[in-house]
């Protein structure tokens, strides 16, 4: 067991645990929180995502004690239902999910890609999201959806 | 935008007119043993406050088993209740799939909620509004004919000055009035003798709402089944074996006891699972706990050619015959030109992104579980079946889990939890792993599909004989994983994989339509399960029975939409072959498309479905490329006759994601298995469509005000892969009559150029 120190969106906080668990248990288990997601276990499927240090991560494979002293943003983040970030507010508007279990993942992704590249085409938007799984097809709404955040946040 | 998550018996409790309420997470001992209380009212169907309650605030509880799969039903029928009873759409809450408080009104299966469900609900609805208006009219002293109700408040035509809500009418109050309820589950006929409003008046039903999930879903502040937390939980996972049929001869708990916080090895039956305080610990115990198998008892499958093999050459158990017209072997044998072609259609997976996981709290003599089961009442049966409870003692509480797509509707994963929460005496989460879900969800069955017709000498069809030979859903209405590795028995072979798609959309003078269910091989077909798989066996029937009218087409030089509409009797379908014709701006003309030189064709394909009444026609356009064999699909146009729709965007949703899945079934997805067992373990191995490789997609939705409303979650899929495999077809000449229609697939076609479809002529 170790003592690991995290920041999570933006409050310091601490983990009794094993250093090896993946930092996805840790957040979901220890800090209650529910945006990432266990999809695959593998890096697979992207429903786990998470923002280190500016970066997209799959936390279903990183072990807890790599990610000690970073700043981690998860989902909720982001922002909530009564205060979202406009990407969360552009798909409600767009309707942009159907069972939502992948949305973390599309999210996340979508986060990292806009703060790069403020103005995404819709191939750059596929290409950023190409090992992102959605099984319901929503698609081409999520497209829409970033597109739509982009416009509003310019 | 936060709902309200007061439950009906919480609403009604402060009233003391029910004493008893269910905390949601109180130990089953408290939940349990303090139920036996005189006041406690089961619900029935002929109470009406077992169907709603409207409480102090105006907020109206609906009681529901039908349950949100992540399709938007939820608010479908929030706005079929708020219509009927003339509240404002946010002042619904939907309570739903908790045995404990709803009616069974039948799984959240086959896309009947809303063809079935709605109606139950509505009645309800209109059953309460009737009584809401003669308590006004006592209240107001105005007879029930001048009234008129708005946003919840009854007001005196003519003088609004005199009102009074509903709220003020019964707010916390029960209505204790009967209504009728005859029938059972999805059959069941809700309060028939109360008029419901004309649709042609409806203002909330026939809008596009919001879907009131999406907003927490975008934020994390959803909770799903995973998301599930009972004070003192556990978490489990199981060990399954690595072959089937197989029993764990030995378990050396040894080999685990360097892994901190593992709290016990459950083992019943060929049951194991271990139980760990963490989930980090449970998954690392889970993978390196040492268990002997005893040697496989039954030759499992090495490949899927035995597979159809053996489903070409086996009996059938059970014909079902939905069309028999004439005499299609006497019409064939004496036809100038015959048409024979056979299709083979792969085990499929359900796929869900998140894989199975329940809570279960199994202590004293009840249990409380908390699942994404599409029929929570069933999961109820199955888990009190496993632990010898009576059913009332088990409570299933719903929570949605990721898209499924038919996969909970055998839900096997409480049954994990139930065990292992009994084995240790609290409160267990049971996930499983992705290789667990992978390689033991019940897959949608392989089907072998063959279609004989015949011609006559002016390109007519008079004859059409079709046979489906699917194998059956082994996993439903039998026990569950669990259930059979602690020895309960299957109850039968199964249930058949439907009979839709057979061609049966079309009238010929000679006609014949079988679907025909061969039973497994084996005494116990783990882990090669089986169960619906959304649309189930229609879509297999469907691309089978849709590609040869287009080979026949093709081979008596006809327009694909044109000879489609010589045999089309029902007018919907014509109009929706046509809807989608005229959006997709289609050019009449033969198959194939005039040969090109370059190294990429074009080509354009359509087939039609009718599903549970709902009729689709599907317009693909696709590229390949004949060097590496990949096909494309660059759009699809999907026109859909859903009869009234409750929620156009929804209903657009659902279309858009049953053509993503149709799109990525047709042409990724096989599962893969030898002797050993399934090799199809991960997302690599079984790769689904990714977002570089989305169509663009159009949609034409016929609104149908006069007719009941009619499902919308799986009838848009039928028609897509015929209408891909009828697009390759124009593009190359070359046909591809096996799913996935993976570029390997796709550049023997081409090679051999053997699959071209040409009639035989007799002799």
């Amino acid at each position: 067991m170790a003592t690991i120190t995290l920041t999570v969106n933006g409050k310091s906080r601490m983990a009794n645990t094993d250093p090896t668990t993946p930092l996805l248990y840790v957040l979901r288990d220890d800090l209650e929180l529910n945006g990432p997601r266990f999809g695959c276990g593998l890096s697979q499927c992207g429903a786990c995502t998470v923002i280190v240090n500016g970066a997209a991560v799959r936390s279903c494979t990183l072990p807890v004690s790599s990610a000690q002293g970073k700043s981690v943003t998860t989902l909720e983040g982001l922002g909530s239902v009564a205060h979202p970030h406009a990407l969360q507010k552009a798909f409600v508007e767009e309707q942009a999910a159907q069972c939502g279990f992948c949305m973390n993942g599309i999210l996340m992704n979508a986060k990292v890609l806009l703060d790069k590249n403020p103005n995404p085409s819709v191939a750059q938007i596929k290409q950023a999201l190409a090992n992102v799984l959605c099984r319901c097809g929503s698609h081409l709404r999520v497209i829409r959806a970033i597109q739509r955040a982009a416009r509003e946040k310019a | 935008m936060e709902r309200k998550t007061i439950s009906r018996r919480e609403l009604l409790k402060g009233t003391g007119a029910l004493v008893v309420s269910f905390s949601l997470w109180s130990p089953v001992s408290r939940a349990f043993g303090q139920t036996a209380n005189p006041a406690n009212v089961e619900p029935e169907a002929t109470s009406l406050d077992s169907w709603l309650a409207v409480a102090a605030d105006g907020t109206v509880t609906v009681s529901t088993s039908k349950v949100d799969l992540g399709t938007g039903v939820v608010t479908a029928l929030s706005q079929i209740v708020a219509e009927e009873l003339d509240v404002p759409f946010h002042q619904i809450h939907m309570e739903t799939g908790d045995t404990s408080q709803t009616i069974d009104q039948a799984a959240t299966v086959g896309s009947a909620t809303i063809e079935r469900g709605g109606p139950q609900l509505r009645q309800a609805a209109a059953a309460a509004r009737q009584e809401l208006l003669k308590l006004a009219a006592a209240s107001l002293q105005t007879p029930v004919e001048k009234l008129t109700v708005s946003d919840g408040v009854v007001s005196v035509a003519g003088d609004s000055s005199k009102k009074i809500s509903y709220a003020g009418l019964i707010g916390g109050r029960r209505f204790n009035v009967r209504i009728t309820a005859t029938g059972t589950g999805g059959a069941m006929k809700v309060a028939p003798e109360v008029t419901a409003k004309d649709p042609k008046s409806y203002k909330i039903v026939g809008t596009s709402a919001p879907r009131v999930d999406l907003p927490p879903k975008f934020t994390g502040e959803f909770t799903y089944t995973a998301d599930v937390r009972v004070p003192g939980m556990l978490h489990g996972r199981v060990v399954r074996p690595p072959t089937v049929n197989t029993k764990p001869a030995s378990v050396d708990e040894g080999s685990i006891q360097d892994i901190a916080g593992v709290v016990k090895v459950v083992q019943e039956g060929s049951f194991v699972g271990v139980v760990a305080q963490t989930e980090w610990a449970a998954i690392q115990a889970a993978r390196k706990l040492k268990v002997t198998w005893s040697a496989a008892e039954n030759k499992y499958p090495s490949t899927k050619e035995e597979v159809f093999d053996y489903l070409r050459n086996t009996k059938s158990a059970r014909d079902q015959t939905v069309v028999s017209r004439g005499n299609p072997d006497a019409a064939i044998s004496q036809a100038g030109k015959t048409f024979e072609a056979t299709y083979h259609w792969p085990f499929q997976l359900h796929g869900m992104l998140g894989p199975s996981c329940a809570v279960a709290d199994v202590r004293g003599n009840g249990a409380t579980i908390w699942a994404g089961s599409q029929g929570t009442f069933n999961t109820r049966k199955q888990v009190a079946d496993l632990l010898g409870l009576p059913e009332k003692s088990v409570r299933v509480s719903y929570r949605e889990s990721a898209g499924c797509y038919g996969r909970l509707s055998p839900d096997d994963v409480p049954l994990d939890a139930a065990l292992m929460s009994r084995a240790v005496g609290k409160p267990v989460r049971v996930q499983w792993m992705r290789d667990d879900e992978h390689g033991w969800e019940p897959k949608g069955p392989a089907q072998l599909l063959t279609v004989r017709a015949a011609v006559d000498g002016r390109g007519k069809v008079t004859a059409w004989d079709f046979i489906d030979r699917s194998f059956p859903w082994t996993e439903n209405g039998s026990p569950l994983l669990a259930a059979r590795q602690t020895g309960h028995k299957p109850a039968g072979a199964g249930l058949a994989n439907g009979t839709g798609g057979g061609g049966q959309i079309y009238n010929f003078e000679n006609q014949k339509v079988v679907a025909a269910m061969i039973p497994w091989m084996w005494p116990d077909p783990m882990p090669l399960r089986t169960s619906n798989l959304r649309a189930p066996g229609d879509v297999a029937r469907s691309f089978a029975s849709e590609t040869a009218m287009d080979e026949i087409a093709s081979s008596v030089g006809a327009d694909p939409v044109a000879f489609r509409l010589r045999y089309l009797t029902d007018q919907r379908i014509i109009d929706v072959l046509n809807a989608a014709a005229t959006r997709a701006q289609w050019s009449a003309r033969p198959s194939p498309a005039r040969a090109t030189s370059g190294s990429t064709a074009s080509g354009r394909g359509v087939a039609v479905a009718n599903r549970g009444e709902t009729m689709t026609a599907s317009i693909a356009e696709v590229e390949v490329d004949k060097t590496s064999g990949k096909v494309t699909v660059k759009r699809v146009t999907l026109a859909q006759d859903c009869g009234l729709i409750v929620n156009p965007d929804g209903v657009k949703n659902q279309i858009e994601g049953n053509v993503n899945q149709g799109v990525s079934r047709t042409l990724l997805e096989e599962l893969k298995f030898d002797a050993s067992g399934i090799k199809s373990l991960d997302w690599v191995s079984y790769p689904i469509l990714h977002f570089p490789d989305i169509p663009e997609i159009e949609i034409e939705l016929l609104d149908r005000k006069d007719l009941p409303a009619l499902g919308s979650g799986e009838p848009s899929l039928v028609s897509v892969p015929a209408a891909i495999a009828n697009a390759v077809f124009d593009a190359v000449g070359v046909r591809l009559r096996e799913v996935p229609m993976t570029p390997e697939r796709v550049l023997a076609a081409l090679k051999s150029g053997a699959t071209t479809s040409q009639l035989q002529p007799v002799g």
